[in-house]
């Protein structure tokens, strides 16, 4: 993945649970490269989990990855490669999804590099 | 013709405020952002990481458990909304935002003969410098990633604030093997004496609480009290939190290495939408915020409005169970249906050892006396606008602005997308110190609709274009 040097902030427990099986992986895109979530991730868990930022800001171009995690800070919207937002802590993660963090001034997502 | 009641919210206030309705004969609308009932505090992971309710709830398993059952009893006699967010309330119209199964949006108005606001709450946090760096989280959104999502924040977490859940969140993770790196709170070490007392109204919590501190110190936990937090500190080459910078209570400077950072500093009330409906609102100098205005059911200054839960007052789990079922007794009699005066007398008195508690809980969670004095002009108060403290005091002093909105209207302070939820407190305090007033003087910010961003394409706005088509990559100007 390019950019810098990651440092995944969310550490997934081994779920324990008798006669259930573990949760799946789930593919999907991030910045054009194909990475992998886990069943029942919200957007931001699994873009946490792999140590990007989310976003960066419309001012000053700082990187954001969250902050309460239940819909209220606002700081998690994150774009789609054909221009959708999503709110990343309350959207659940789908197979496919194709996720970009960076934007350009236009609001329209940059080519992965 | 059955009048209509709608609750907003699926938490513990909110269901038991359908139960009571649902008994007095009445099909109440239950509203809810989540796709699964229970609040945040009894918030459900999703399906596949299900684990049981002593894993997820631990003290609390049982009341949990019996407020998700309660509400599957209910589901047939209810009008229940998962996903949908209410954005504005426009006198008896109500403006929601459903999510489908698709993703798209659909936006829906509804008129209510009866309003029950069981909102919750959500973290109130007094920013530090550097509390923007990725790896910086609320508390509760620390609890929320273990509860919901089975996962830890960190690897290595420092825990900082004040409040009931900087312990509870701390030893939490301890108990799941996180390296819980210190436990930082900025209340002095005399507090919780001070509040020993009011905190004995509930004296169950008291011994869980002194058996979460006993935990964390077996657990050889770092705990300090009395803390200042000076910075959380930047690794240039990730662009997120390295450390915390800190001033322990005999005023020595230690740095702690950490991977993330949960801060909190207590709970604020969500009243967005209680403001929108017009309710008169009152300055609580406990909670240091101004709440809407209820009397002692949880009517609202305004007839057919009523309030419950931590919506209105930050009273906990428990209490909003009992405050639900109060605010919905108070509907029933205004609907002029019976409801015993015993049933209301028993529920107020149950509620008022959670109201001396609450007391308590405030205090434990009162910011750093001196933080606007300390908060150095580069802290970026408003997250979403990018704010600085120096600008607010520099506002303050050129246009003598005494009035929160006034600040907002030449700082842009409190626009952004979270309209304030995050940097009013801070605000808040940053004004009346720059202009030496009161806390209680500064006003508050007025809610604006939509209560959280939504779509114009929902609102009708790209009805006649469809969605807009991306610009194809060979005619970009970027």
């Amino acid at each position: 993945m390019t950019g810098p040097t990651m440092r995944p902030w969310l550490q997934r427990l081994t779920l324990t649970r008798s006669g259930t099986p573990q949760p799946s992986p789930v593919a999907f895109e991030l910045d054009g490269h194909a990475v992998e979530g886990r069943e029942g991730d919200t957007v931001l868990s699994a873009v946490l989990a792999l140590g990007v930022a989310l976003r960066h800001t419309e001012y000053r171009g700082q990187p954001r990855a969250g902050f309460c995690f239940m819909g209220a800070c606002q700081d998690c919207w994150m774009q789609t490669i054909d221009g959708k937002r999503l709110r990343a802590c309350s959207t659940p993660l789908q197979a496919g999804m194709r996720l970009v963090t960076q934007v350009s001034m236009t609001g329209i997502p940059k080519d992965p590099a | 013709m059955t009048p209509r009641v709608v609750i907003i919210g699926a938490g513990p206030a909110g269901i038991r405020a359908a139960e009571r309705l649902v008994r007095a004969g009445l099909r109440p609308v239950v509203m809810d952002e989540a796709s699964q009932c229970g609040g945040q505090i009894y918030r459900q992971p999703p399906e596949p990481l299900r684990r049981p309710a002593q894993a997820l709830y631990g003290f609390e398993a049982a009341r949990a458990t019996s407020v998700h059952q309660t509400f599957g009893a209910l589901r047939p006699h209810i009008d229940y909304r998962p996903l949908s967010s209410l954005w504005h309330v426009e006198g008896r119209t109500l403006h929601v935002l459903q999510t489908q199964e698709d993703g798209q949006a659909l936006n829906e108005s509804m008129t209510f003969d009866a309003l029950i606001l069981a909102t919750g709450a959500t973290e109130r946090v007094l920013p530090c410098p550097g509390w923007t760096l990725p790896g910086v989280f609320t508390l509760g959104a620390a609890q929320i990633s273990l509860k919901a999502q089975a996962a830890l924040l960190g690897p290595r977490i420092v825990f900082a604030g004040t409040g009931p859940l900087l312990y509870l969140v701390a030893w939490q993770y301890a108990k799941q093997g996180a390296r819980v790196m210190a436990v930082l709170d900025e209340s002095p070490a005399t507090t919780r004496w001070k509040i020993l007392p009011a905190m004995m109204a509930r004296p169950s919590v008291v011994l869980k609480a002194a058996w979460i501190v006993a935990s964390l110190r077996l657990a050889s936990v770092p705990v300090h009290q009395g803390v200042r937090l000076i910075r959380a500190e930047e690794d240039a080459t990730t662009q997120s939190v390295q450390a915390l910078t800190w001033q322990d209570g005999q005023g020595h400077t230690h740095t702690t290495a950490c991977d993330a950072l949960a801060l909190g500093h207590g709970l604020r009330s969500e009243s967005q939408a209680a403001d929108l409906a017009g309710c008169a609102f009152e300055f609580h100098p406990v909670e240091q915020a101004w709440l809407p205005r209820t009397d002692a059911l949880g009517r609202s200054s305004v007839a057919g409005v009523y309030l419950a839960g931590d919506g209105a007052q930050v009273r906990g789990a428990d209490a909003a169970e009992l405050a639900g079922a109060l605010a919905a007794c108070a509907a029933l009699e205004d609907l002029s249906l019976d409801v015993a005066t015993q049933e209301i007398a028993s529920l107020q008195q149950a509620l008022r050892a959670h109201d001396t508690f609450r007391v308590a809980m405030s205090q434990l969670s009162e910011p750093r006396q001196n933080w606007a004095q300390e908060a150095p002009d580069d802290l970026v108060v408003c997250r979403c606008e990018e704010v600085t403290a120096g600008a607010l005091r520099q506002c303050a002093k050129d246009t003598g602005a005494v009035e929160l909105n006034r600040l907002k209207a030449f700082t842009r302070i409190g626009m952004g997308r979270c309209q304030g939820r995050m940097c009013s407190p801070a605000a808040a305090r940053l004004l009346a110190h720059a202009q030496q007033i009161p806390l209680n003087k500064v006003g508050r910010l007025r809610s604006q609709p939509p209560i959280k961003p939504v779509p114009l394409q929902a609102l009708g706005a790209g009805r006649s274009g469809g969605s807009a088509s991306v610009v194809p990559p060979g005619e970009r100007d970027d």
